[in-house]
């Protein structure tokens, strides 16, 4: 009786399973090139727009490249408003907050890493539990406390808080990150009569750029996209971020679409450079993150 | 492990200075404005004059006369179960597919991550413009087929569709710790699972999947905490109104109004505990459950 095996050639069913695994990866990497046009076609369309007059924008059939291209809108969008206002206290808040808060966290990783000190485990067990809770019920007390100290309406409301241990994820992530650091580095530095902070800031802090880095571009990302804290805090139009400048740009020019694509783009621009140079760094930290739970 | 070998209390004293900074903002930004949120929920507070003790007619009103109040939950609730489960999947779908690749991964990934870069005033009035029913991308291409599109961000129906399907095209973040993830499975796993004769996807489910299941946990937790906390996209989208009929009234918008609107500082503190509430009840049934279904690696 022959069976089924017998009676194909075992060359053409390895044939069949090589034929099978081209066309798998051909209808792969078709999928993926359809799903990258799905990612890209608002953003192409974006820049598109931004370089159309609102009579070409509205034309049917809808136009997806200008012609001409209309450069004189990111003059004139620019003018429309107080934008380099906006950049200038988006570039102020973000940098002082993101160095603030880099210094800060690694500080206090530091010290919960290193340190194996009577009252240590538990406050670690709260910077944990602050990291899973919500921080709705601290958004009223805290808008009070911040209107007492006079920090409303003010630039500082968003500075200051990143010096006060720069946020409990970062101290953590920098936490894991500075437990793989070897010990026989500081006892060899301690032998050396390393005081503690040089300890941390020449022996444990050089070691760290990696995590710092990726951290920097988390809070790069935070400071510069935030919209609710600047929403709460500014009330004065000179203070906008352009988180907020954007938003009330397009809440008094809502149908002026090509000059809206002009400033978001423009606002989007910093975020995608620091993303495509930083890419390694970003991805492995929001893996840092995800996996070590 | 003791490194420093001074005196004890110069060890505790250092230890203390390096975490300062976080002592101090948990005491007068976490846990004391926690203690204070309290009191004010239990007060009428506008600001301008002091709080005035009112017990539990807060939580009352919030439970029983409040009309908006079950319309912002059911909103955020819709929005969070729809947004949530199909993002882990696009993303779980998205990773595997790039797992497959070994051309060109880096490129995909960077396409598919880029999106996710983008801040949310921006991604926002860019899809403001997408769904605008005349001028917008969407409803352009439906007329180039012969379709009518929906009123999209005007109609009370398809406004939340709209938000869900915003929320899926920055999918990428979660799909690339998913990636992470796929590349981390030991491959002794795989192996034993083809000597025992498993096709791809039988492999798919006894290897890939429950490997899996710490991550999607974690994507889990930190998308539904991402979900029921919406705020930025909802308020650019309906410019702060609630949307048409309030079918885009979210929980946190209509916090954020009680308390900076409408300076109702009390009733918006109670608020924000009973979402804390919601929060806390539902991570911790996620995290009894989970002993369940989610496997790590040293069991």
């Amino acid at each position: 009786m022959l069976t089924t095996r017998d009676s194909i050639p075992a060359g053409s069913l390895a044939r069949r399973r090589r034929h099978w695994q081209v066309w798998r990866r051909v209808l792969v990497y078709l999928v993926m090139s359809l799903i990258t046009m799905v990612a890209f076609i608002p953003l192409l369309w974006m820049a598109g727009t931004s370089l159309m007059t609102f009579t070409q924008l509205s034309q049917y059939p809808p136009r997806f490249i200008p012609h001409p291209a209309v450069w004189a809108n990111y003059v004139y969008a620019l003018k429309n408003l107080p934008f380099f206002v906006y950049l200038r206290n988006t570039v102020l808040v973000t940098f002082l907050a993101t160095l603030g808060a880099l210094f800060a966290s690694s500080l206090v990783a530091y010290g919960f890493s290193r340190y194996r000190v009577r009252g240590r485990n538990l406050l670690f067990a709260v910077l944990i539990a602050t990291m899973l809770l919500p921080g709705q019920v601290t958004m009223v007390p805290v808008f009070i406390l911040f209107r007492k100290l006079g920090l409303y309406n003010s630039l500082n409301a968003l500075i200051v808080p990143a010096f006060l241990g720069g946020g409990a994820f970062n101290i953590f992530l920098l936490h894991q990150f500075y437990r793989t650091l070897p010990n026989e580095l500081f006892e060899a530095a301690k032998i050396d009569g390393c005081g503690q902070f040089r300890m941390y800031w020449q022996v444990a802090l050089p070691l760290t750029k990696p995590a710092l880095t990726a951290v920097a571009i988390f809070l790069f990302r935070a400071n510069w996209t935030d919209f609710m804290t600047p929403l709460i805090y500014l009330t004065n139009e000179r203070l906008y971020t352009l988180a907020l400048g954007l938003r009330f740009y397009q809440g008094s020019h809502p149908l002026e679409f090509n000059y809206l694509m002009v400033v978001s783009l423009i606002f989007m621009l910093p975020m995608v450079i620091v993303f495509l140079f930083g890419q390694k760094q970003f991805l492995e930290g929001v893996t840092l993150t995800g996996i070590n739970r | 492990m003791k490194i420093f070998h001074r005196s004890r209390s110069w060890e505790t004293l250092g230890f203390y200075l390096f975490i300062a900074p976080w002592l101090i903002s948990l005491a007068a930004l976490t846990l004391g404005p926690m203690c204070v949120s309290v009191y004010y929920s239990l007060c009428d507070y506008n600001v301008l004059q002091p709080p005035i003790w009112v017990g539990l007619d807060n939580y009352r009103t919030i439970l029983t006369t409040d009309s908006i109040f079950p319309k912002t939950v059911y909103n955020t609730l819709y929005y969070a179960c729809l947004s949530v489960p199909l993002g882990i999947l696009a993303g779980l779908f998205l990773a595997v597919l790039l797992n497959q690749a070994v051309k060109g991964l880096r490129f995909f990934r960077t396409a598919f991550y880029l999106p996710y870069v983008i801040p949310d005033v921006a991604s926002a009035v860019l899809w403001l413009f997408v769904f605008n029913p005349d001028l917008g991308l969407v409803n352009r291409i439906m007329r180039l087929l012969g379709m009518r599109g929906p009123l999209w961000l005007a109609d009370p129906a398809w406004i939340k569709p709209a938000l869900i399907i915003m929320s899926l095209w920055s999918v990428g973040g979660c799909m690339v710790i998913f990636l992470a993830g796929l590349q981390g499975v030991p491959r002794h796993l795989y192996e034993a699972a083809e000597i025992d004769g498993a096709g791809g996807w039988r492999k798919f489910k006894t290897v890939t999947l429950p490997s899996l299941t710490p991550i999607i946990f974690f994507n889990m937790i930190m998308g539904a905490i991402t979900a029921l906390n919406f705020f930025t996209t909802a308020y650019i989208v309906t410019g702060n109104t609630g949307g048409p009929l309030n079918s885009a009234y979210f929980y946190m918008p209509y916090l954020f109004n009680q308390a900076f609107r409408y300076f109702q500082m009390g009733y918006a503190s109670a608020l924000a505990w009973v979402l804390f509430a919601a929060v806390a009840v539902f991570t911790v049934l996620q995290f009894q459950f989970a002993r369940r279904w989610v496997y790590y690696e040293s069991d």
